[in-house]
């Protein structure tokens, strides 16, 4: 429990730190809000006048300080390039359920193939199986992202339209929205078709987004459980009889998981940045293709919002896989 | 990566590059061999001589065919972007097929003879520009990552030799700049520039870097402080500064360089990243894979050929680079050294 506090602490102090240099970055952007709304031939007269409006007149220590204050109310202020006029933190919070339906999909594909792959090259290390495994998800880290989105938009949606080529959902089915998750919402709403659409529609960027960090955890899964296997007690359990069953579950991977665990969290947390490029190819409507519009038009409060949240996203999925350390090894709960 | 040690709540992304800094801490070239011949001089293993790390790693990377394939890739593209020019059928920049573009009907001229790739948009012979743009991939990548290699070897030098508060405070900035995920981090950099161009590429992708390599340095170098070979040369007087570039930074070199390799890679892929975002070189009269990659995004419907040719050479050269680290990875891990 102590732990958790402290760890708390810390996350507030980099957040913190974080929203200072993000401010500072803000305001030496080139181009500014007030020539991004205006452009380039507004009169000296309504520039000072939206200047004022914006509170760009004064120094920036009070800019900052108001900058604080409204932060913590969730109000970073209006759009001005995503929805103009819009409140920020409100299309963060509709965009969001997009991009963390396309996480949870891309993780699960991800851990769904990576741990028993890696677990099964680990067994066979030096076989043919084990080689190309690993010779594949080296591939899977050598290709660009976008470039893999666009392939598999290309193969799969245009060549042979399988799946959906864009969106979340066909907008022709005319689902109720409730929670903004879509797939949530068609469950909830009893309207089957609605989920069975949006889930064909996370099928490709989900994909995409997945292969690094099936790569990765693939690669560390496969690592963790060699170390593992060269264990004596896992050879003192296979030795005194136990079931290759029991042995697999309770000694390799048990033990194996932790640094495994690890990863996953990283990747989820890092996973925003590739959703940047997934969402804008497949055009999702998320988070990623929100903060590649928000930049294009130097969207100052989208932006904000965006990247204090991504830092925010990460801290607080590092802490859960603290935590979920002290489920899965005793020996952390003792500390 | 032991799996018995998860106590220390810091951040996990910080414990993956200690791990790898521990990998090859105070077991680099000159730690290992001076106590073999030690060993030779007492006369008593006589047999089996000390062999020291790097020429065991060498040994063994000699034969290994990861390494072999990787640093053959590598070889040819280095090759390749020296000699380029000279071997390119076409000026990569003039737009010799030109009045064979037409923006309705014909975007992108077909190959001919003389033209095995056919044009761009521009009317410019794709296999000339592909030839040619091995030599600004190759700068692109090898500026960003030395840059961030030296900022990072700075920062990590300044806080692993002294320690205490130029440690903590370096060390604040580090977790910070790795709180954020590196393509965000990289995005805002060169938004920040007013006109994007290869040099904002460069250091957009390099900066990112720095964190890394510098907690990796730190690492070892932590590691390294309290060592037997630090302790004999500072009782021996050596000076500090002496200490710390001839006996502390040479041994955790090993992790630096594996980090190297991977991020040759991966700076050539984020390059092209910032392309498709918008954000890359607007000038492409000298040609970069990253950037043609990203600029022929917008013909992949009817065009496809235009962004495989580049992603298949960013993926093949990628490959082989991450082949070499990660086979130069496994052979000075001293774990597997058998």
């Amino acid at each position: 429990m102590r732990f958790i506090i402290r760890r708390l602490i810390q996350m507030v102090g980099v957040v913190f730190v974080l929203s200072l240099l993000l401010f500072f970055w803000l305001r030496s952007l080139p181009g500014g809000v007030v020539s991004a709304i205006l452009g380039e031939r507004a009169t000296p007269a309504t520039r000072a006048a939206l200047t004022e409006a914006f509170g760009l007149d004064q120094p920036v220590y009070v800019q900052y300080l108001k900058f604080l204050q409204r932060a913590a109310r969730g109000e970073f202020g209006a759009s001005t390039a995503v929805l103009p006029g819009r409140d920020a933190f409100e299309i963060f919070l509709t965009r969001l359920p997009a991009t963390i339906e396309l996480s949870i999909v891309a993780m699960t594909i991800a851990i769904v193939f990576a741990i028993p792959l890696g677990y099964l090259a680990a067994r066979r290390k030096g076989s043919a199986f084990d080689n190309g495994t690993i010779v594949l998800s080296l591939i899977g880290v050598a290709v660009p992202v976008f470039f893999l989105a666009f392939l598999l938009k290309y193969w799969f949606a245009i060549d042979t339209p399988l799946f959906p080529v864009s969106g979340r959902q066909d907008s022709a089915l005319g689902c109720t929205r409730v929670t903004n998750f879509f797939v949530l919402d068609g469950l909830l709403t009893r309207e089957l078709d609605c989920s069975t659409d949006a889930l064909r529609h996370l099928v490709l960027p989900s994909v995409a987004l997945a292969t690094i960090p099936f790569a990765v955890i693939f690669r560390i899964t496969r690592a963790s459980v060699l170390d593992v296997l060269d264990e004596d007690y896992v050879r003192t359990a296979e030795s005194k009889g136990l079931t290759l069953n029991v042995v697999r579950g309770r000694h390799v991977m048990r033990n194996a998981l932790l640094p495994v665990i690890t990863t996953i969290g990283l990747q989820t947390g890092g996973l925003l940045a590739g959703a940047v490029l997934t969402e804008t190819v497949f055009n999702f409507g998320g988070l990623g293709s929100t903060l590649y519009q928000a930049f294009s038009g130097r969207d100052y409060a989208v932006l904000q919002v965006l990247i204090l949240a991504a830092a925010a996203i990460y801290v607080v999925v590092n802490l859960l896989v603290d935590i979920s350390y002290a489920v899965i090894d005793p020996r952390v709960r003792t500390r | 990566m032991t799996p018995s040690k998860p106590l220390n709540p810091m951040d996990r992304r910080k414990q993956r590059i200690d791990d790898l800094a521990a990998t090859s801490a105070g077991t680099g070239g000159r730690g290992t061999a001076s106590v073999s011949v030690l060993v030779d001089d007492a006369g008593t293993i006589d047999e089996a001589p000390g062999v020291s790390l790097i020429a065991s790693a060498w040994r063994r990377l000699r034969r290994d065919p990861v390494f072999l394939i990787g640093a053959a890739i590598t070889i040819a593209f280095i090759l390749l972007a020296i000699i380029s020019p000279w071997i390119a059928p076409h000026d990569p920049a003039a737009g010799l097929l030109l009045d064979k573009v037409r923006p309705q009907s014909n975007p992108i001229p077909g190959p001919e003879p003389g033209f095995p790739l056919g044009g761009d948009d521009k009317g410019r012979d794709v296999l000339s520009r592909l030839l040619v743009g091995s030599r600004q991939t190759l700068i692109v990548g090898v500026l960003a990552t030395l840059i961030g290699l030296f900022g990072g070897l700075v920062l990590g030098i300044l806080a692993g030799a002294f320690g205490g508060g130029i440690d903590a405070f370096v060390m604040r900035v580090v977790d910070v700049l790795l709180s954020i995920p590196s393509l965000l981090l990289a995005l805002s950099i060169a938004a920040l520039a007013r006109q994007p161009s290869q040099w904002t590429v460069i250091i957009a992708i390099a900066v990112v870097q720095i964190p890394v390599f510098a907690r990796l340095l730190r690492g070892s170098m932590l590691a390294q402080r309290s060592s037997d070979h630090v302790l004999a040369a500072r009782a021996l007087g050596v000076k500090r500064s002496a200490i710390i570039f001839r006996h502390m930074v040479p041994n955790s070199l090993g992790p630096v360089v594996v980090q190297t390799t991977l991020v040759l890679a991966t700076s050539i892929i984020d390059a092209a990243a910032l392309s498709f975002l918008g954000l890359g070189n607007p000038d492409d009269d000298a040609p970069e894979w990253g950037q043609m990659l990203g600029r022929a995004q917008q013909y992949i419907q009817d065009n496809a050929h235009l962004a495989v040719y580049p992603a298949l050479c960013i993926i093949l050269v990628a490959l082989g680079f991450t082949l070499m680290g990660e086979s130069l990875r496994e052979s000075l891990d001293p774990k597997s050294r058998r």
